[in-house]
């Protein structure tokens, strides 16, 4: 009974934190993605399911529209291709670091983690500083090639790829580092031993053994990205829209709340279902190791 | 093949660290321009000592990370407590739960927070910004501090049970400073993701209420000037200093639970 009391005290301040501040703003989203936009960007309290068929293209019977939908997949493909990179770039990174000698592994992960801890906001800035067409990148392609016309590289959809891979991409590396550096090594010898070829070893042990980390790395990485703001609004000039830039300048500047709630909506059921996707992979990923 | 894998990590290093390094260099430049060089020069930190917006965006930041980083902790750590020491109905569901807030991309936390302060009246100034950022900080200090119980002797309180102290003495006494380094360690990184933080800044914050990571918004898209690579050199080294912090406490982390095994 008394340890009943105790767990919850303990407990208490975290629930009604998270029931006023995290469940009662989800459901407030939700009761604005289905009511009326006002004239003068208020809102009006009428039911209407018109921004959920304004997002998928609806609302006018005659024609039938898919900006937003184009928007959301553009969103979607990026994220996904910037998993794609970070898990290209960063597999063999952690696969090499974590069979670095042990002493100087530690300094060299750390130098990994600094970007995590640094303002993502400057990190984000610097690459103005680089792909910008007076900017260090065009100042040494022209140094080099003397007839080097500058590239318009800022404000293209490539930008906002590489900066989103830069942002996130200690967060691919830490989990697979997490994952490779438990790989038992007696697993990968025994298969040499068996007469696989290190490439078929490589495929069928190491690959699979660390797909808890491969999957958990994706996440961490495609979560964020597909809702990013920040990136495309900076090295994308707002040149290029993004679901995250159109939430924005609906609550910014376009003030048209419950429009921009029907499509936070849509991007967390996105996200969402991504989350349940990775726990299946993950329980059948262990299932198949076991 | 270990070529390519040199090759590979050394790659990966100059792509994370050569964008840093820039905006370091460039803060020493003499010129008007933001990446052209000219000369080296001490005149944009000074510069920074003049700008009143800039030190009480400074102000405002600290008090939101530092009020934020108060609750969380203590909010955290009580429940990682709840989470690893005792076994009840709901601790799984609990668990997935309180990781939400982190797993739903930030734009949507803080539009969810913005209407809901909107509809409950709630005013938006620093109040709201602070009890934002709580949401976040609080999964985050109890995922660090969790990290250190796990890792951790019963038997200690178990003995100080046996030797008469009652749970209030045992708490503090014996469990409390063992895990005091996993606690001061979700404070240090609770407070720099809220110093870092801007999208939930962005829109929770009042007019008025402008912090840091707002103000180098604002620079950044309405005019961007030498300065903000002074401002963004300060933020870095601070930054570093804080990282090396936690890695001090996390460090007496692993080395105790070495002698402790």
């Amino acid at each position: 009974m008394r340890r009943n009391y105790h767990l919850l005290i303990l407990l208490f301040p975290v629930i009604f934190w998270f029931i006023c501040f995290f469940l009662l703003p989800l459901i407030s989203v939700l009761i604005y993605s289905f009511i009326e936009r006002g004239t003068y960007g208020g809102v009006e309290w009428n039911f209407t399911l018109e921004n959920y068929a304004r997002f998928l293209g609806l609302e006018d019977p005659e024609q039938f529209d898919t900006l937003y939908l184009r928007i959301l997949w553009r969103s979607v493909s990026t994220a996904l291709v910037c998993t794609a990179a970070c898990l290209f770039l960063g597999y063999p990174f952690a696969y090499y670091l974590a069979r670095y000698k042990p002493k100087h592994r530690n300094i060299l992960l750390l130098l990994v983690v600094v970007p995590f801890w640094t303002n993502f906001l400057i990190r984000t800035y610097a690459w103005i500083l680089i792909l910008r067409t007076e900017g260090i990148l065009n100042s040494l392609l022209g140094a080099v090639f003397p007839n080097w016309g500058p590239l318009e590289l800022l404000n293209t959809p490539l930008a906002v790829q590489i900066g989103l891979v830069y942002g996130y991409l200690p967060f691919m590396i830490l989990p697979l580092y997490a994952a490779l550096e438990q790989l038992d090594m007696s697993l990968l010898e025994a298969a040499q031993d068996l007469g696989a070829s290190p490439r078929r070893a490589f495929w069928h042990v190491t690959v699979p053994l660390s797909l808890p980390g491969i999957l958990a790395g994706s996440m961490l990485v495609f979560i964020p990205t597909v809702g990013a703001f920040l990136t495309p609004d900076i090295l994308g000039g707002g040149k290029v829209s993004y679901i995250g830039n159109v939430i924005e300048r609906q609550f910014k500047t376009a003030r048209d709340w419950p429009f921009g709630s029907a499509l936070s909506f849509m991007l967390m059921g996105i996200v969402l279902v991504g989350t349940v996707l990775y726990f299946r992979a993950l329980q059948q990923s262990e299932s198949e190791v076991t | 093949m270990k070529r390519v894998l040199e090759a590979n990590i050394g790659l990966v290093y100059l792509f994370l660290y050569v964008p840093i390094l820039v905006v370091v260099v460039f803060s020493f430049n003499s010129g008007e321009q933001i990446s052209v060089w000219e000369g080296f020069t001490f005149g944009w930190y000074a510069k920074l000592f003049e700008d009143a917006a800039l030190w009480r965006a400074c102000r405002n930041s600290l008090i939101v990370a530092g009020v934020a980083t108060i609750i969380a902790t203590i909010i955290g750590t009580t429940t990682a407590l709840a989470i690893e020491r005792y076994r009840f109905r709901f601790r799984t569901a609990l668990t997935r739960c309180l990781y939400l807030p982190i797993i739903i991309p930030d734009i949507v936390l803080a539009i969810a927070l913005l209407t809901f302060y909107v509809q409950t009246r709630i005013p938006v100034g620093l109040l709201s910004v602070i009890i934002a950022h709580c949401v976040f900080n609080i999964a985050y200090v109890t995922i660090v501090v969790r990290a250190r119980l796990q890792g951790y002797d019963n038997t200690l309180e178990e003995a100080a049970r046996d030797l008469g102290a009652n749970e209030w003495q045992t708490f503090w006494r014996i469990t409390f400073p063992l895990i005091a380094p996993g606690i001061i360690g979700g404070a240090l990184l609770a407070f720099t993701l809220s110093i870092d933080d801007f999208v939930i800044t962005f829109f929770t914050a009042g007019v008025g209420y402008t912090t840091l990571s707002v103000h180098i918004y604002s620079l950044l898209k309405f005019g961007i000037t030498p300065k903000l690579n002074a401002i963004s050199t300060m933020l870095l080294a601070n930054s570093i200093v804080f990282i090396l912090l936690f890695l001090r406490f996390q460090g007496r982390t692993t080395t105790s639970q070495k002698q402790e095994a």
